[in-house]
């Protein structure tokens, strides 16, 4: 019991003492994840969109995918993206490999799913009503997709949130491509499994305090945004 | 809405502000693959700043398990490796994938375990294949690297001359890191192999003992060794073979020497580049 008090009040010490290795680790979680899931954002609500409103070949199968990858592991997403960015695989020539725009990449590719299944699932519920009111008002195609953008904004921001929280506590993804350097690509999460292997537990709970207020603060944003009246 | 956007902008860019940057002397870069062992020491940390300082290279340390840290070399995704398995950097360069293998430094390997030590290893003097014997036949927890690494390799090399082959319930092959699984022998009450210096960088967290050590057998080589730049043009052999140079030059090894005696007393890492 008493290494678990003391490490929380050199936790604590740790926090205070604005130590500068701890909170560049913690800017460049943010910064990586907070990328990814405006990229991922990009693609997802457009793409979401799109999904929900339109008819394509291929459309149930695409649409099953698109839910399949919402639960890829993170570490198997970190595999997949080393065998394409390490200096054999075919973008070898960026030297990506053990950067953080490969973190970014990885993070991407975990959460783009994610925000287009939320999307998609919102878009073909009530996407046609407000489709069709945009018809009436004289809208055409691009307009119409617009609209249901618009319209869809708690939802966007569910997904976004959504997106942003998988993002900023996966380890398996940015351990992998990112290797845990120090100074370069060490992020909260693999601070914590690399200090809690090495028996550093006040280090280790003082990244995990901001990393749970972090997260908590994310969903309290969550609950705010989907239990916001319009 | 609007706002919480320019908001979330703004925090996101402020992070990447706070972010770490390369150094202002810094010219390129190595990729620097390395043992668990040497990483959790915190030898390198201690003396890479040297490094840079004197050429400009920023080395990002990847580190690994021995057999890993070989693989990448192999695969060319690695510019130098610094690793402790004679007889595989050896072969490694044997085979073409490297260019030269130096002695950088030493230190031994330790058989660590629980006061209780219910093989009765503290009866047995610096004799370890009597030990990995006694832990076998009391069928007391052993805790295995697990992971193809210099340590690793050192625990199989003892059980082959033993004609042991390890298994059954006491043997726990861990596939992890020195230091995660000196903390697993530590909280499992196992004994296991490791080097002296991981194990005394973490003695103060762990209740593991020292129980058998200064066994010849148990010596521990470290070798550096350039990746042969043939394998793909993104090798950096110029950053290469100046770490190689570094660290092999009398001033390093001197740092190496230094380095953990004001902590412990000792040396963690013997200097022997010749």
């Amino acid at each position: 019991m008493a290494t678990i008090f003391e490490g929380f009040i050199e936790a604590f010490y740790l926090l205070a003492s604005f130590d500068k290795e701890i909170y560049s680790i913690i800017g460049l979680s943010i910064f990586v994840s907070m990328t990814a899931t405006i990229l991922s954002s990009v693609i997802g609500i457009l793409v979401g969109t799109l999904m929900g409103l339109n008819e394509f070949p291929l459309k149930k199968t695409i649409v099953k995918i698109v839910y399949s990858l919402m639960a890829l592991p993170p570490v198997v997403v970190g595999l997949f993206v080393t065998l394409v960015i390490s200096r054999r695989g075919p973008l070898g020539n960026y030297q990506l490999m053990f950067t953080p725009l490969a973190m970014i990449i990885a993070q991407t590719v975990l959460i783009t799913p994610i925000i287009t299944g939320i999307i998609y699932n919102q878009t073909k519920e009530y996407g046609e009503d407000i489709r069709e009111i945009s018809l009436t008002l004289g809208g055409n195609k691009i307009d119409q997709t617009i609209l249901v953008m618009r319209e869809l904004k708690r939802t966007i921001a569910i997904a976004t949130t959504t997106g942003f929280g998988r993002g900023i506590s996966e380890v398996g993804a940015v351990m992998i491509v990112g290797g845990n350097i120090k100074g370069h690509t060490r992020v909260m999460t693999t601070f914590i499994a690399m200090n809690n292997s090495m028996g550093n537990y006040s280090e280790s709970i003082a990244m995990g305090i901001v990393l749970i207020v972090i997260a908590v603060c994310t969903n309290t944003a969550l609950h705010r945004i989907s239990g916001d009246v319009r | 809405m609007k706002r919480l956007l320019v908001f979330l902008v703004l925090v996101s860019l402020l992070a990447a502000c706070t972010s770490p940057t390369t150094g202002p002397n810094v010219e390129s870069e190595i990729i620097l693959t390395t043992t668990t062992s040497t990483e959790n020491s915190g030898l390198l940390t201690s003396i890479l700043g040297d490094f840079t300082e004197k050429t400009g290279i920023e080395a990002k340390v990847v580190a690994v398990g021995t057999g890993k840290a070989l693989q990448m070399g192999m695969d060319g995704e690695a510019d130098v490796l610094l690793v402790h398995a004679k007889e595989s950097e050896e072969a490694f360069v044997a085979d073409g994938h490297g260019l030269e293998r130096f002695d950088v430094m030493y230190n031994d390997f330790i058989i660590i375990g629980p006061e209780s030590d219910p093989a009765n290893l503290k009866d047995i003097e610096a004799d370890a294949l009597r030990a990995f014997e006694a832990i076998t036949e009391s069928k007391s927890k052993f805790i295995s690297r697990g992971d193809d690494s210099g340590t690793h390799k050192q625990e199989l090399s003892m059980w082959n001359r033993l004609n042991i082959v390890p298994g059954g319930d006491f043997y726990i092959s861990a596939g992890r890191g020195m230091g995660e699984v000196i903390t697993m022998a530590d909280e499992l009450e196992a004994y296991t192999i490791t080097d002296r210096a991981t194990f005394l960088s973490m003695a103060d967290k762990v209740e593991s003992k020292i129980l058998l050590e200064e066994d010849p057998l148990l010596f521990n080589q470290y070798g550096v060794i350039a990746v042969n730049p043939e394998k793909n043009v993104r090798i950096n052999s110029e950053g290469a073979n100046s770490f190689v140079e570094w660290i092999l030059s009398d001033s390093t090894q001197e740092l190496i020497r230094e380095f953990g005696v004001d902590t412990f007393g000792q040396s963690l890492f013997i200097p022997n580049a010749r």
